[in-house]
């Protein structure tokens, strides 16, 4: 099995990394671009075969370590 | 008094905390690797700046789960008082000991500089010896400082008096100019509910020898040390002054 986590900055959250890719992609031209957010995307290889297990553990890694939920949001999942 | 200075893989900035504990202040410091179980002694507990685990993930993420850590944890939950440096502050955020996160600056840029701290409460240990109006000139080297959090815990801090420093201009005014990081209400430093934990972006351990063109470090050091050692040996009152007595 194999977990596909995106992290991604809270919309309260600060991003001028998101701010500053909106800017160069206006810069080079691109018409209609918008507010862009950057994140993080995780691949975790799974050993074992009971979906509900892993995301159950996925679930508590991302909101343990993997993300941090004062900043962050967090989607995923399990194929 | 007995400081203890973490030491995670990446912390580089942890010799130049025992030197000015130790070579300046004369205290007894030792440096503790992030994998031993015990704090022993310690008195007081430093985590320094760096780059634990090369800021893999997020800043002070994964140093958070060191071993050490849940020693430091109980250290803080029995009332210990526990300084956070830049890294540290970071650390300590992640690790829930302190509210709020750390995060890219906002103008995304590594500012290595001095900045002008005000000290806006003589209540914690790491502030009851600096001079009120004292603005404190420290060094600050970071990507990652902009201090934020949400309104409600804005409020909480604002109105538990646990905004320990403010980034300020040189004439103490809280400006957008004198803040380097972005941080919400240029909030340099704060502390928890029970004021014995806390941390701040700039570092302190860096000025506290005049050669290095500036002492003002010492203050923050120097309350510690104040409060550890109320804390050991509470004053006495003084003795009432004896009559003098004419021998004519």
């Amino acid at each position: 099995m194999k977990a596909k986590i995106i992290i991604t900055p809270k919309k309260a959250v600060l991003d001028p990394q998101g701010k500053t890719v909106q800017n160069a992609l206006a810069q080079m031209g691109y018409p209609g671009v918008g507010a862009v957010h950057v994140g993080k995307y995780l691949e975790i290889e799974l050993a074992g075969a009971d979906r509900e297990t892993a995301r159950r553990q996925i679930d508590e890694a991302c909101h343990k370590l993997l993300s941090n939920p004062v900043i962050e949001d967090y989607r995923f999942e399990i194929e | 008094m007995n400081f203890v200075v973490l030491q995670f893989p990446a912390s580089n900035c942890d010799q130049d905390a025992v030197h000015a504990l130790r070579n300046v202040l004369g205290q007894s410091a030792r440096l503790l690797w992030h994998k031993e179980h015990s704090l022993g002694d310690a008195d007081a507990v430093i985590i320094p700046g760096g780059f634990s685990y090369g800021d893999y993930l997020r800043t002070g993420a994964i140093a958070r789960f060191s071993p050490v850590m849940q020693a430091v944890q109980a250290f803080a939950a029995n009332g210990g008082p526990v300084l956070g440096i830049c890294n540290g502050f970071q650390i300590l955020c992640e690790a829930g000991l302190l509210p709020g996160a750390l995060i890219r600056n906002r103008s995304l840029q590594f500012r290595c500089e001095s900045v002008f701290v005000k000290t806006l409460t003589a209540d914690s240990p790491f502030t009851n010896r600096v001079p009120a109006d004292k603005l404190l000139r420290l060094p600050i080297a970071h990507g990652e400082g902009c201090y934020f959090a949400d309104e409600s815990t804005l409020a909480t801090l604002r109105t538990e008096n646990r905004i320990l420093w403010r980034y300020v201009d040189e004439q103490g005014q809280a400006t957008e100019l004198s803040n380097p990081n972005g941080s919400l209400e240029n909030i340099a430093g704060i502390c928890n509910e029970g004021r014995n934990v806390a941390g701040l972006m700039p570092h302190p351990e860096r000025v506290c020898e005049s050669i290095l063109g500036c002492d003002d470090g010492r203050w923050i050091f120097e309350s510690l040390i104040h409060f550890l050692t109320e804390k050991a040996a509470p004053a006495k009152p003084e003795p009432l002054p004896e009559l003098a007595v004419s021998d004519r």
